[in-house]
């Protein structure tokens, strides 16, 4: 793919000087790291605070009389226990109830929903929710190209944003939002994240993105000692993995369930119908086969994406995403395995080209946050 | 821009060669290190191991990646940099000294010559490279 073809967030030209090297992220034209590199932006996240451009996130408005049984109907969490101002993690599933892309639910009031949904999935959320619209009275509206986002992420995220909008941080809740100017702008301020920090989603119009961007990097005193970093791909990348965060593509797909996932949490069996309902329960009935557990190496070296997993060598499974823990010091990863394997202290052995090395299933999350 | 040392010869897989009559201190180059990001991890050979040239000796681990590591010469090893293991994020910040890898004696003292000088690698990495 060449560079023209890459789709850029309105904040591409600020990445460039900040000397952000530039990858392509599912057709987008994205910042893997800056120079200070993944280690120093995932350590700064967990000590201070950083930021990520996360504009290239896709966003669906959901407006009208049905807009709760309409999401309810598509997604596995139930939406009827959102209060206004109030987000849900949560997945729209197929019906082999394979998951379609994992998902953030926000209500804005009892008509009127804001799904926001991963970046290279955009267009096929929108095609699955559009094509599922019967006969509800709902508004669909894919938003994508009128909001930038920008995560701000650390234990002094909420210290920096303060200094930025009159809104009262303090009482916004861990996965609940408000609205109001940040830095005189109109946004929708989240508290939420993708790395395991206390944080917040700052979403604005694309117009006002480097403005936010550099009011926030300045009132974080970016360039000074400790201050403020921007963070790439890579960081976020690392920071959700050491939280034991999914990734759509690696521990979620189209043929895997939030069962096998680890996201029984998310998954409301009881609410009455939605899409994979039906298979999921059979699922639950008959039992898994398999499940996601977290590992961490106890031999030298990395497992890593896609390399398989062995038991009593035999090959009973595949890493999902591995990767060494910056914070942790430790070399993690997640995989799946057959439910008779998926227990703690479990022995495995990971094919990391051609030499198997020992590693052993561990609880997840790898890292929590002190509170 | 990559720093490129003068005293050094150099391989188009972007690796360094020091040699010291028939004794090659073998690494990667500062635009290697920056290509793969902060260095977490290094598989390195054992002493007494042979290569050909052009073998993979070992491979250096990144965060967010993997890469081979290929002898430049064919030789046998007679030193491997242990001081790595401790401190892997020495091949980024001190590439051509703190950060080197293997010594390997060579099986013909004169292979380092047909390798590229300073100023053919910085030709080659502005053609190539970026």
């Amino acid at each position: 793919m060449s560079l023209e073809n890459l789709k850029k967030t309105p904040l591409n030209a600020a990445h460039r000087e900040l000397g952000g090297k530039m990858v392509d992220f599912g057709g987008w034209d994205m910042p893997v790291q800056y120079p200070g590199g993944v280690i120093e932006e995932h350590m700064r996240t967990r000590t201070r605070s950083a930021l990520f451009d996360v504009s290239h996130m896709g966003e669906i408005w959901v407006e009208g009389p049905d807009a709760i049984p309409f999401v309810n109907k598509l997604t596995t969490n139930d939406v009827r226990n959102l209060v206004d101002g109030q987000a849900q993690y949560s997945a729209l599933t197929n019906s082999s109830g394979g998951v379609v892309d994992d998902l953030l639910v926000h209500r804005f009031g009892p008509e009127k929903l804001l799904l926001v949904v991963n970046a290279a999935t955009t267009d096929k959320d929108w095609d699955w929710v559009s094509t599922h619209k019967g006969d509800e009275n709902v508004t669909l509206q894919n938003a994508s190209p009128d909001y930038c986002q920008i995560a701000i992420q650390g234990p002094e995220a909420q210290s920096i944003l303060q200094k930025l909008t009159e809104t009262k941080l303090d009482a916004i809740k861990y996965y609940h939002f408000e609205t109001g100017k940040v830095a005189g702008v109109e946004s929708i301020i989240a508290r939420t994240g993708y790395t395991g920090e206390d944080g917040f989603e700052v979403y604005a119009a694309p117009e006002f993105a480097v403005h936010l961007w550099n009011e926030m990097l300045e009132t974080g005193n970016y360039g000074k000692d400790g201050g403020i970093l921007p963070a790439g791909l890579a960081a976020r990348n690392t920071l959700r993995l050491e939280s034991g965060m999914s990734l759509y593509g690696h521990e979620l797909s189209d043929t895997i369930t939030p069962l096998e996932a680890n996201l029984g949490w998310i998954t409301k069996l009881q609410k009455g119908d939605f899409t994979g309902c039906d298979a999921l329960k059979r699922q639950k009935e008959e039992g898994l086969n398999r499940r996601l557990v977290g590992f961490e190496m106890i031999d030298r070296g990395i497992g890593r994406d896609d390399h398989d997993v062995y038991v009593n060598d035999q090959k009973v499974g595949y890493v999902t995403s591995g990767s060494p823990a910056p914070f942790l010091k430790k070399n993690i990863g997640l995989a799946f395995l057959p439910v008779e394997f998926a227990n703690i202290g479990q022995e495995i052995k990971i094919d990391v080209r051609g030499k198997h090395l020992s590693a052993a299933v561990v609880p997840t999350p790898f890292y929590k946050r002190a509170k | 821009m990559s720093k490129i040392p003068e005293n050094l010869r150099y391989s188009k897989d972007h690796e360094w060669v020091l040699v010291d009559s028939d004794i090659a201190t073998i690494g990667i180059t500062d635009y290697a290190q920056n290509s793969l990001g902060d260095v977490v991890y290094i598989d390195m050979p054992r002493v007494g191991d042979t290569f050909g040239s052009h073998e993979a000796f070992g491979s250096v681990e990144s965060v967010k990646a993997v890469s081979e590591i290929f002898t430049p010469l064919a030789g046998e090893i007679t030193e491997v940099n242990d001081g790595l293991n401790d401190t892997p994020e020495a091949v980024n910040s001190d590439p051509y000294g703190k950060g080197w890898m293997i010594k390997l004696r060579m099986v013909k003292a004169g292979d380092a010559d047909a390798m590229l000088s300073a100023e053919e690698y910085e030709e080659y990495l502005s053609a190539n490279a970026e």
